[in-house]
């Protein structure tokens, strides 16, 4: 049984193809699935790092600020001033490598103020949130950024093997997830530390290196994300990234993260984005408004974590 | 005899307070060996100097004669010293296996092979006799199987001495008896240990040798055979303490707290329970007896299936303590961690929650009155505290417990239900603690006393002892400690 555990948004998602296909036939079509998971893809990758995060007994809300400001200032350092850039005229291809690095950057000072002076990382992230939002709107002074540079647009556009890359990346990290998480020594030093941080620390595992490490590389796959989704919108506004950190908190908690630490798995976290994305879908394809899908949305999270309440039988924390 | 471990003049200082200063212990291999003293006597930190978890400022550990391994060379501290601590080392949500393995889960490998580790945990287990699945969600197993849990796991690591810190403090009589039976079958294979408890009965039952330490210094050590009880006390509180006298009773007519037809399933059934007037009655039993959920329920903690509780004369409505509190009740819960205090709260706030509606009206809290009270409260039960404006939960186990009893006692209940009153505090307040329960009952209360320890039964007038939630004998004052263990164990006479 405990192997299934991972697995109690199963019933839901078949529910929600089932529903799906019946409100609406082009829903179960290979092209409008395809579009699901594409659109969830930069998302999904907010939620892997969050849920190593959250495992690992940490909290980090500020990944859907870096989603639009590591991009952004990576391309402003490339692009020449008329287009909006720094006028620094750094090679093009440099432009994925200074996303990333900005990423990592931004999660090894989170990193800092919570493990060295042990802040509180709710706090802390928060205050980060709006700081490194403010480092988007600051410098391109709340303009969009349309002329990008050919090689940041690349991950989020081409089509690999007949689908996205988008998706075949957020693939790929998501089973690098599953087995580092399940499978290596550093991965079970998460649940060990947001188990029982003492017990780690008896038991020999480096705890405030292995907390860094989550918090830089949380940073570096929330750069990651923003590159992909620049590259499917082709451009860079400046909320890119605005309001995804509550979806990315529901998508692991129904997944069955706990906000706690020590419990989870990244297979249940990649359920909850799937469960997201579907409801998401389904809603534009029969035509709900825009305003009154948030409504819709909070319900099914609701009604989510209720079903995984009753079937994994214990009181949530 | 070989000298397995020896600490020498061992300074440690945590900013202005000195916890370790010029201490010692040495203990002969094969040897089970006590340390004792009072809360804050500096045992904690000689367990983690030991342990290779921090370093001592001045002075030096020797493991057989050897200098102890460097700080960050975990694995050679393992494979000399095991220790198993008073907070539990087990990750709840992780298996068996992986606790047992936990940072070696890969044996050498980049992967981890989930099937082996659970061999290779089956392994330890058998060899440790340790009857757990190594499956099972280390969450989901008694408090006595997470011990030996963590015991077979410090001794997979091969050490040869293994340090015990307050094991017996959450495990019920037959749960310490089968510790025990095992600690000693480890002694016969040349195992080393070191036992720290507040039990001086199970430093004569175990152990060989005993150091006392106190006020951060070593006092003396000695064979135990060679030392009799009283000096044990006065070693460890620098005064000579006899044993706590209980006081004559003289119980009254009038019934203050009675509960009829009780029942709860899986708890205790059929239970009818009185207490007069200056009477305590004791509740004695392992832990699934029910003696806890049976006062619980008194208290209005618990709901009962069926059956009913007055306090005072009056009905009270099942599973509703602020009634039962109105009614004249007064009670210090089990676990003082988690349902006694709040500890960011100061002395005196915790101490007059519940008289709150009398300290001013209209739901205001009059400062100044809380202040008086609760200097009243620090003053009768001998609150070692700065004030009472300090939090508790800075305060000393024994004082903390001291706080939640004032909360008990702070409207002179008349109904007095306690706990495991002296549970982790130290001799002293152990005395204290007694002392207000019998003072409240000469004002005239009537108590309940549930308790696993014989010592803190002794003040009742009569013990009713559970066994499988039934009250299997009512036993009057006068009792041994033979006679009550057996019937508490189910071995009527």
């Amino acid at each position: 049984m405990a192997r299934f555990r991972d697995l109690t948004l199963v019933p839901v998602i078949v529910l929600l193809l089932i529903v799906g296909a019946f409100l609406d036939p082009t829903f179960l079509t290979a092209g409008n699935l395809t579009n699901v998971l594409q659109q969830q893809a930069a998302i999904s990758l907010l939620v892997l790092a969050e849920s190593m995060i959250l495992i690992a007994g940490k909290f980090d809300l500020s990944l859907e600020s870096t989603v639009g400001t590591a991009p952004a200032i990576a391309v402003m350092l490339v692009i020449p001033a008329a287009a909006g850039g720094f006028g620094i005229g750094l090679p093009g291809a440099l432009v994925i490598p200074l996303a990333l690095l900005i990423g990592a950057a931004i999660g090894a000072f989170n990193g800092f103020l919570i493990i060295r002076f042990q802040l509180s990382a709710f706090i802390v992230t928060l205050a980060m949130l709006i700081i490194v939002h403010g480092f988007l709107q600051g410098p391109t002074e709340g303009k969009t950024l349309f002329q990008l540079p050919e090689s940041i647009l690349y991950l989020g556009s081409a089509m690999w093997l007949g689908l996205p890359a988008a998706i075949w990346i957020a693939g790929v990290l998501f089973a690098a997830g599953i087995f580092g998480l399940g499978y290596l020594r550093l991965g079970r030093a998460l649940y060990a530390i947001g188990g029982n941080i003492d017990a780690a620390r008896a038991a020999g595992i480096r705890v405030d290196r292995v907390l860094y490490g989550v918090f830089i590389l949380g940073g570096t796959l929330a750069a990651l994300a923003g590159i992909l989704e620049t590259g499917r919108l082709g451009a860079i506004g400046n909320n890119q990234g605005v309001g995804w950190i509550f979806m990315v908190f529901a998508a692991a908690v129904i997944g069955g993260v706990s906000m706690d630490g020590g419990k989870g798995t990244i297979l249940g976290a990649l359920t909850g984005v799937l469960v997201i994305g579907l409801v998401q879908n389904i809603l534009t394809l029969i035509g709900v408004s825009g305003f009154w899908q948030p409504v819709i949305y909070g319900s099914i999270i609701l009604i989510a974590l209720m079903i995984s309440r009753i079937a994994g039988g214990k009181a949530q924390d | 005899m070989n000298i397995h471990v020896e600490a020498r003049n061992v300074v440690k200082r945590f900013g202005p307070t000195t916890a370790l200063n010029g201490a010692k212990i040495e203990i002969a291999e094969g040897e089970t060996h006590a340390l004792v003293g009072r809360n804050g006597a500096g045992k904690s930190t000689l367990v983690s100097i030991l342990t290779g978890l921090q370093r001592p400022d001045e002075g030096e550990v020797r493991f057989s004669g050897q200098a102890a391994p460097a700080l960050a060379d975990r694995d050679a501290w393992r494979q000399r010293v095991a220790c198993v601590y008073q907070k539990s080392t087990i990750i709840p949500a992780l298996t068996v296996a992986e606790n047992l393995f936990l940072n070696r889960q890969s044996d050498g490998h980049a992967r981890i092979n989930w099937r082996k580790l659970r061999a290779r945990a089956r392994e330890v287990l058998d060899t440790y006799e340790v009857d757990v699945d190594a499956q099972a969600l280390a969450g989901d197993l008694s408090v006595e199987q997470r011990q030996l849990v963590e015991i077979a796991r410090a001794l997979s690591f091969g050490a040869r001495f293994i340090i015990l810190d307050e094991p017996t403090a959450r495990l019920d009589g037959p749960a310490i008896e089968r510790l025990f039976t095992r600690m000693r079958s480890l002694r016969e294979q040349g195992v080393t240990m070191m036992y720290i408890s507040h039990h001086l009965d199970e430093v004569y039952e175990i152990c060989q040798s005993v150091t006392v330490f106190r006020d951060a210094r070593h006092v003396t050590t000695r064979r135990v055979a060679d030392l009799p009880h009283d000096e044990l006390v006065a070693a460890m509180t620098g005064e000579a303490t006899a044993a706590y006298e209980a006081r004559e009773h003289t119980p009254g007519e009038r019934v203050v707290l009675r509960g009829a037809g009780l029942s709860l399933t899986g708890r205790y059934t059929d239970i009818d329970i009185s207490v007069k007037e200056g009477e305590v009655v004791g509740l004695a039993g392992s832990a699934s007896s029910g003696k806890v959920g049976l006062a619980e329920t008194l208290v209005g903690l618990r709901k009962p299936d069926t059956g009913t509780v007055e306090v005072n004369g009056t009905r009270v409505r099942p599973g509703d303590v602020p009634a039962a509190i109105r009614a004249g009740l007064g009670f210090v819960p089990e676990d003082r961690h988690h349902e006694g205090f709040v500890p960011l709260l100061s002395v005196g706030e915790n101490a007059t929650f519940p008289i709150a509606r009398k300290l001013g009206r209209y739901g205001l809290v009059s400062p100044a009155r809380r202040r008086a009270t609760a200097e009243r409260m620090i003053a009768a039960l001998d609150i070692k505290t700065e004030g009472p404006d300090q939090p508790v939960g800075d305060l000393s186990g024994g004082n903390a417990q001291k706080v939640v009893f004032a909360r008990a006692l702070v409207d002179d209940p008349t109904v007095l239900v306690v706990i495991n009153p002296t549970a982790g505090v130290d001799v002293k307040a152990k005395q204290a603690l007694l002392g207000a329960v019998e003072d409240a009952v000469e004002r005239g209360a009537g108590a309940v006393v549930v308790s696993d320890e014989l010592d803190d039964l002794r003040i009742c007038d009569r013990v009713l002892v559970m066994f499988h939630g039934r009250v299997v004998k009512d036993v009057p004052r006068g009792w041994t400690d033979h006679e009550l263990v057996a019937v508490m164990e189910g071995m009527e006479e």
